[in-house]
């Protein structure tokens, strides 16, 4: 659990002002913020300058108008657009991950279970699983969001399967001796070690999940269903020559992935402050 | 502990043989092992690598079953007095669960025990206290040096009051200073609770500081070479390392650990203490 | 203690549990069919499933018999060209798009990482939208760069460059800063280059994280190639085939089905050929644990 590591020293250092931090921060991501407003610029005067392309890649302020131009209304309301997406990805996300658990657990507690599934699970994490998205669409019906929920949901479940099958039986061995030099039961060693060993785990297939039910929700999109969706929106719009709006469309949907993002992150920093990867030891 | 008067012995092991299957074939981690330790001895099980000292604790633990031979601790089969409840186990790393604060550390072998709330608060607190760390008890782990992470653990295996504290070198990650006031700490602890111990290590001059009688141990198979008394007197102290009978003690050791082969070439690790090795790093 | 299990079972006890599973799931395949599907006939007999699953009937859950057979014949009617040949000419092209782009965009993530470890200006301008491009829906751009490049070979390799290079980089900037900082203080003692101590300990040190990176990226990269196919457009690979076949489902399901097969083929492929590459260059260095 914890890593022997005499160098960490005595209690946290007093933490310096509040001012003190902001500015500290501020002056560690200037550099990412001044590539961005150059990108930006850059962007926007050379797409203007040469008109050439200029219709595949408009330039930035085009894109915010027509963000703006389409939030509500027009052929294609951006706004129920991404809701319609957000939601097939959060559907998909929550049942994904409740077969993960579930079957983590199931796993976790046969040996010979994980013998047989978690190499299968690899390989079958290997697939362009998407490719299966036609086929749902032919079992739910094309226009049914579950058709694409469920696409989101089978590319959530194996990472957050596996991930958390480790965290449950990659325990660290001496911690399992003690909990026997109590005569702990199998249940009490579950309750107060493996599950807690498990959680980083978990949170760290979640990441990856978020970003695969979006991919899973768009994706199947694209194979066809109702229109009012940002994958709809994506192909219509670029297929109409309106590349303004499929810009707009795809950067709805990055947002989407970005804030989703966030909120594991917060959901993390709530649920694990003692785990390395939340004080921030690690890189990357 | 007890409210009966302690049996003369805590534990007593009669023929102790154990064997670990590696691949093929079978190795004889400890062999004719025989051994009895009365109430409130500190004994040190110091030998090579590869003598089996560590498989011998986890034998009298109940951590692992013997092969043939039998374990008794408190007059009764080790098995039940690990059910019992009566061992603290004390590791070479740590093992304390990251996600908990050290109170709550220590407080876990109590939630097992089924203790109530304000007991286990007052128990935690005084186990904190004995090992001088009641000032940390709602940090976390990971804010603790080595040589604190190892006393919280120390606190732990004391929180249950066992009659028996099995210490598995619970200092061989720390350095040579931090090494000998953790020894002077654990001597100081040994003689407020009067628990009986039995303490692995490498060091010779730790064996023979802190014990009361350091058993001597010799690789393939894994047997005990000697016995040797240390008649120190008690408190001891700083003072006591510069005794000379300390040095004719830790010469003693010394020479029976070299009449075994236990110094000079290092025996090739074998296969349960390299796991063992690994499981108290990881 | 006991000793721990053996950490690596023969191949042969490890194919064979597989062999098992993958059995164990046809039976339940065809077990659903047997209870829920449509009749089941041949010329003497017939089964008339006593339940009604929906999703278990010829036309939305084909017989797997029925997948294979159909492999042999012709892809279309009039042509004598059998699925199987179709499928696996689609394949090779699929991976071939999706390979050339893969090498690219590993190249690219080495070297951007060994950039970024190299200085923390960079690494603070952009490290921050390499992370945050590993939150947004990259496979969402496919069809836009089929738009944009053209219905080619290039624009494919240009998605599964995209999707390779990211993983790469992120996890080669780790790989990177993994060595012991003693060991660096080791190779500071020889007075070594900079350039010696990445080729000598930093880029050994990094392969296995290069190499986690590398078995995701495998199958990204086709899933990249296959979505910027279809929906994009290019015909000759796996992802236009899904299109074709997918309207033509009512008349012929199967057909769907195996090209369906075929991608999961392609994609464990691929994944096997990077993983004995890795054994390859990790010859030697003993059992790690997965870093993910």
């Amino acid at each position: 659990m914890t890593a022997a590591a005499p160098s960490v020293g005595v209690p946290v250092p007093p933490r310096p002002g509040r001012m003190l931090r902001v500015a500290r921060s501020l002056r560690y991501y200037l550099p990412a913020v001044v590539v961005f407003v150059s990108v930006i610029a850059v962007w926007e005067l050379v797409t203007r300058a040469l008109q050439v392309r200029a219709f595949i890649l408009p330039p930035p302020s085009a894109i915010g108008a027509a963000l703006v131009e389409n939030w509500g209304a027009g052929r294609w309301p951006l706004f129920d657009a991404a809701r319609m997406t957000l939601m097939e990805a959060v559907g998909g996300l929550l049942i994904g991950t409740a077969a993960g658990i579930v079957v983590a657990f199931a796993v976790g507690r046969w040996m010979t279970a994980r013998d047989a599934v978690l190499p299968f699970a690899v390989a079958a994490n290997a697939i362009p699983i998407i490719a299966i998205a036609p086929i749902f669409n032919a079992w739910f019906g094309i226009t049914n969001p579950m058709s694409k929920m469920m696409v989101a949901a089978l590319l959530v479940f194996f990472p957050v399967m596996i991930n958390v099958t480790r965290g449950l039986t990659q325990v660290e061995p001496s911690a399992l001796e003690l909990m026997r030099s109590y005569a702990a039961s199998e249940w009490t060693v579950l309750r107060k070690v493996r599950v807690p060993n498990a959680l980083p785990y978990f949170l760290t297939a979640l990441k990856v999940a978020t970003t695969l039910s979006l991919i899973g929700a768009i994706v199947g999109e694209y194979f066809g269903g109702s229109s009012n969706v940002i994958g709809r929106v994506v192909v219509q719009s670029a297929s109409s020559l309106r590349f303004d709006v499929t810009w707009a469309a795809i950067l709805l949907g990055a947002i989407a992935g970005i804030v989703f993002y966030l909120a594991i992150v917060v959901l993390e920093r709530a649920l694990i402050p003692w785990h390395a990867s939340v004080r921030g030891e690690e890189h990357a | 502990m007890t409210d009966s008067a302690p049996p003369a012995s805590v534990v007593r092991v009669r023929g102790l043989d154990k064997q670990f299957t590696a691949g093929a074939g079978a190795v004889t981690a400890l062999s004719g092992i025989d051994l009895t330790i009365a109430a409130g001895e500190f004994v040190s099980l110091i030998g090579p690598s590869g003598c089996g000292k560590s498989t011998l604790l986890r034998l009298i633990g109940d951590l692992t079953p013997p092969t043939s031979g039998s374990v008794e601790v408190n007059g009764k089969p080790a098995h039940q007095a690990r059910l019992g409840r009566e061992y603290g186990m004390v590791f070479q790393a740590p093992v304390l669960f990251e996600w908990r604060t050290v109170e709550d550390n220590v407080k876990l072998p109590l939630e097992l025990l089924g203790m109530d709330r304000s007991e286990r608060d007052a128990r935690a607190r005084e186990m904190l206290g004995l090992v001088e760390l009641g000032d940390f008890a709602r940090h976390h782990p990971y804010q603790l040096s080595g040589g604190m992470q190892q006393r919280v653990a120390i606190a732990r295996a004391l929180a249950l009051q066992p009659d028996i504290l099995l210490m598995d070198e619970p200092f061989g990650a720390l350095d040579e200073m931090t090494r000998e006031r953790m020894n002077s700490e654990v001597l100081r602890i040994w003689r407020q609770t009067g628990t009986t111990v039995v303490f692995v290590t490498h060091s010779i001059p730790e064996a023979v500081f802190l014990s009361t009688r350091v058993v001597v141990m010799s690789a393939r198979p894994g047997r005990i070479t000697r016995v040797v008394d240390v008649p120190l007197p008690q408190p001891r102290n700083d003072e006591t390392r510069e005794d000379p009978r300390y040095f004719r003690v830790v010469t003693e050791v010394r020479e029976a650990l070299r009449a075994g082969g236990g110094l000079g070439e290092e025996a090739p690790l074998a296969s349960e203490e390299r796991v063992a090795a690994e499981g108290g790093i990881g | 203690m006991p000793p721990s299990p053996p950490a690596e079972r023969g191949w042969l006890q490890r194919g064979l549990v597989f062999v098992v599973f993958l059995a164990l799931l046809l039976l339940v395949w065809e077990g659903l069919k047997f209870i829920g599907g449509d009749p089941w006939r041949t010329e003497t007999w017939t089964w008339d499933p006593p339940l009604k699953i929906w999703f278990a009937s010829d036309l939305l859950l084909p017989h797997v018999w029925d997948i294979f057979g159909a492999l042999a014949n012709p892809v279309q009617r009039g042509t004598d060209q059998s699925l199987a040949g179709f499928l696996v000419g689609a394949a090779f092209y699929t991976w071939r798009e999706a390979a050339i782009g893969f090498v690219v965009g590993a190249v690219i993530g080495i070297g951007l990482a060994a950039l970024f470890v190299h200085s923390r200006l960079l690494e603070r301008a952009l490290v921050p939208y390499v992370i945050a491009s590993q939150t947004i829906p990259i496979v969402a751009l496919a069809p836009m760069i089929v738009f944009a490049f053209g219905q080619e070979v290039i624009s494919v390799v240009i998605i599964a460059t995209y999707l390779t290079f990211f993983p790469v980089t992120i996890a080669m900037i780790r790989g990177l800063r993994s060595p012991d900082p003693r060991a660096i203080e080791l190779m500071r003692s020889y007075a070594a280059s900079r350039w010696s101590v990445f080729w000598k300990l930093r880029m050994p040190a990094s392969l296995p994280y290069l190499f986690t990176a590398l078995k995701i990226s495998a199958t990204a990269s086709i899933v990249g190639a296959i979505v910027g196919e279809g929906p994009g457009g290019i015909p000759d690979g796996l992802g236009r085939a899904i299109i074709n076949f997918n309207s033509q489902y009512v008349s012929g399901p199967e057909k769907l089905w195996a090209a369906i097969l075929a991608c999961a083929v392609v994609g464990i492929a691929f994944f096997l050929i990077v993983r004995a590459a890795e054994l390859l260059a990790l010859r030697g260095r003993g059992m790690r644990p997965e870093i993910a």
